[in-house]
């Protein structure tokens, strides 16, 4: 077992742990047995010592239930760690472990349930989509798996997108859903505040603003207009309608993964988005091993059908 | 007053009356945080208000602050009468008052103010580290000193758990604490990963283990006897429970690190001893109730005996339910629930709080050259509050506790979990009203209790017994 540096470390154990059941055990034995207590007049005595003013002790054999309850546990231990691991690196006569028990557990339900997923699992996602039995299905997964960021209502929340408005930053056909949950994706935005400058920052979140009709200060937008197309254009697309190549957001909707106030567009220019997990934003993580096939592509028709009307029956 | 010819009974009046205080101060830090279970935007967002900061301030203040008082009242009450002479070093035992209040007091700031070593029951930084150290020495000086220089022949049983107590948390608080200072408030751990994990709990069961019980066994072996007016039981079985618990419990902590990255034969030696640990653990209930056997009318009139021997009945249960809890099977069940709230309250409340309640009664009134307190109706209501409170409290979170468990657990036929968490957390929210209202009686209890010490204590002058004459008694 690769818990243990050296074979020492085991027999070590397992002299410290018999050592130490046997010592319970002559506990046991040595107080247990013995002369009878001293009795006075039918009654059990005090050990004759005592201590301010009152204080005694009678000296009344060991409880019998207590002793064998006592002597059932060291029983049961030494049992125990016959069957199980536990004295040292000897694996137990069960050869049980608890990844064994997990991978059991885990092959038991997925053997009980793969027959559910495997009656969808040749079906076109538009199709399972429009099944009322995998769309249930399909919610219990999200609720699962996806609720705790993009909410239970897939409403999403703030750096976590909405799902039920037909906007997507990595695309929304079947195909492209399917992969980013098997993949995940982790979007990046540098910092970019250093080239801009504080002013250039300003006039570029006025532009940004300018793009999708929002408030804004225009003759900062116009400042603003070159700096974008130098500094953000590659991403964000000349005309700022993003790309889904990489997950850039399109800037010419009323769609705002963190908000369109003009401080929020300025914290993403100084800071960047999704560079530090400090600063509570999180990557979409891969649900390749938790879920696996047969289940993403259940929960991929529910998110699917969460924007798109499922064809009708 | 102090001289060679009468007890030190300054120290021990200065802790008794703290318990009392530290006792109102966690307890009502604890009914702020149960409320905030229920009001989460009760304190305003205020950091130094919130959850993750005053949870580690109410286990400190409860388990340190009121616990520790009590043990260090009843340990230097006890040492004394039962080796009749005067405490080893009264220099030493004051420092050991005025250092422990400083700990104290130094945690009530830096637990708020977010400085924490990030270690449940060890969160105090390393400088507060180095002065518990200091005290604790201080302490065990003391105490061992006192009973070196006894005038009897044989040491008292409560003394050799309030002395295992004293040299295993000393041993505990070192090592735990082992940690790297990189500012004046922050360090960070000597262990890492898994290995920190099962150091940490190592400490963690066994501050359970030896502060939380073994001190209290003590307190127990001393005045369940004597405010009963009868023999301990069986002195055999206080040898074998004795050993065998201060043994075993050293083994218990994996039990904590149950289905985790921690190796399984490690889970396994600590699901183990901690089965093992049942019978020496119940070794001390029997000896303190049976102590009680042919006098069991005194408990209808005797509020403190009362005290003292429902104690007892709780340290059984929640003895009992420590080693179930601790198999693998039930702690999968178990395990990050509120049941583990619930079995830790019926220790601290149940076991602890009541024994340490019990003494503080019988050692005040004595304080101040009295044999009893200003009210013992009082005493009557306290004892009946805290009771219902301590009820109220433990089957609130039992029931919470499963239900969690359950919920975690159950699955659809289709493989999905039946419930999201927050939908648990909102069944839980019934539970966790129950649960103050249990904690806000537990608290008035303690404020009865403030009353009585008040009345007891005013007008009164400090008193120190004088030490018996004579030849001690001898075997």
């Amino acid at each position: 077992m690769s818990d243990f540096t050296s074979g020492f470390w085991s027999i070590y154990v397992i002299a410290l742990t018999l050592g130490g059941i046997a010592f319970c055990a002559w506990l046991l034995l040595t107080t247990g047995k013995g002369v009878a207590p001293p009795t006075e007049g039918g009654k059990v005595g005090t050990t004759g010592h005592v201590w301010d003013e009152d204080l005694a002790e009678y000296n009344n054999p060991l409880p019998k239930w207590w002793s064998n309850l006592f002597w059932i546990t060291i029983v049961f231990s030494i049992v125990y760690l016959v069957l199980y691991p536990g004295l040292g690196s000897i694996k137990g006569v069960l050869g049980w472990t608890s990844t064994g028990q997990y991978e059991k557990e885990r092959g038991d339900v997925d053997a009980r349930v793969k027959p559910l997923y495997d009656k969808f699992a040749s079906m076109d996602l538009a199709a399972v989509a429009a099944d009322p039995e995998a769309r249930a299905m399909g919610e219990r997964l999200f609720l699962n798996n996806c609720a705790q960021c993009h909410g239970s209502d897939a409403g999403g929340a703030r750096g976590f997108p909405n799902l039920r408005d037909g906007d997507w930053l990595y695309g929304g056909e079947p195909a492209k859903i399917v992969e980013t949950i098997t993949g995940g994706r982790l979007g990046v935005m540098p910092a970019l505040s250093a080239v801009l400058g504080e002013q250039g920052t300003k006039d570029v979140a006025a532009y940004v603003r300018s793009l999708s009709g929002l408030p804004h200060d225009s003759l900062r937008a116009q400042l603003g207009r070159p700096l974008f197309e130098q500094n953000c254009s590659a991403c964000h697309g000349a005309d700022g309608k993003g790309n889904q190549l990489i997950g850039a957001p399109n800037l010419t909707d009323a769609i705002w993964l963190y908000g369109s106030s003009e401080a929020s567009i300025i914290e993403g220019v100084v800071k960047g988005r999704n560079i530090a997990v400090s600063e509570g934003t999180l990557a979409m993580p891969s649900f390749k091993d938790t879920l696996g096939p047969s289940r993403i592509h259940v929960v991929a028709a529910y998110v699917w059908g969460l924007s798109n009307r499922p064809a009708p029956r | 007053m102090a001289s060679e010819a009468t007890f030190n009974y300054k120290v021990v009046r200065q802790f008794a009356i703290m318990t009392v205080v530290w006792g109102i101060v966690g307890m009502l830090v604890g009914v702020i945080i149960a409320a905030q279970l229920i009001w989460p935007d009760m304190t305003a967002g205020i950091p130094w208000l919130s959850y993750g900061r005053l949870r580690p301030l109410h286990t400190n203040a409860v388990i340190f602050a009121f616990g520790g008082s009590a043990l260090f009242a009843s340990s230097y009450y006890c040492v004394q009468r039962t080796c009749q002479v005067r405490l080893f070093s009264d220099g030493l035992a004051a420092f050991t008052f005025w250092g422990w209040m400083a700990v104290i007091v130094l945690a009530a700031i830096t637990l708020p103010l977010g400085m924490t070593s990030s270690k449940e029951y060890a969160e105090l930084e390393w400088p507060i580290d180095l002065l518990i150290t200091a005290v604790w020495v201080s302490y065990a000086v003391v105490f061992f000193g006192t009973i070196a220089k006894r005038r009897t022949p044989h040491i008292y049983v409560a003394n050799w758990f309030f002395g295992g107590f004293i040299l295993t948390i000393a041993l505990l608080h070192l090592i735990n604490s082992a940690e790297m200072p990189v500012t004046l408030t922050k360090s960070y751990s000597a262990y890492a990963g898994v290995q920190d994990a099962m150091v940490q709990w190592w400490y963690g069961h066994n501050a359970v283990g030896f502060f939380l019980t073994a001190g209290f066994l003590g307190m127990m072996y001393y005045f369940v006897p004597k405010q009963a007016g009868r023999p301990i039981y069986s002195y055999r079985l206080s040898v074998v429970h004795f050993w065998a618990l201060i043994f075993t419990y050293m083994w218990a902590g994996p039990h904590h690190l149950h289905y985790t990255a921690l190796p399984d034969w490690t889970q396994s030696l600590g699901m183990v001893f901690s089965l093992i640990l049942l019978a020496p653990s119940w070794g001390g209930m029997i000896n303190g109730i049976m102590t009680l056997s042919g006098a069991w009318h005194k408990l209808r009139d005797d509020p403190i005996l009362k005290f003292l021997i429902v104690s007892l009945s709780f340290y059984g249960m929640s003895t009992f339910e420590g080693p179930m809890m601790s198999i693998k099977t039930v702690n999968a069940l178990s395990h990050y629930t509120d049941w583990t709230i619930g079995h830790v309250h019926s220790g601290a409340l149940g076991w602890v709080a009541f024994i340490s309640i019990g003494a503080v009664y019988y050692m005040i009134p004595r304080m101040f050259g009295k044999t009893e307190m200003w009210s013992t109706r009082l005493i009557t209501v306290h004892f009946w509050v805290a009771t219902i409170g301590v009820v109220l409290y433990i089957a609130a979170m039992w029931i919470a506790g499963v239900m969690q468990g359950l919920m975690w657990r159950a699955t659809n036929p289709d493989g999905t979990l039946t419930y999201a968490f927050v939908e648990s957390v909102k069944a839980t929210y019934p539970f966790y009203v129950i649960r103050l209202v249990g904690g806000v009686m537990f608290l008035s209890g303690m404020l009865v209790m403030a009353w009585n010490t008040w009345r007891t204590a005013s007008g009164a002058i400090a008193y120190e017994a004088p030490i018996p004459a004579g030849a001690p008694a001898h075997a």
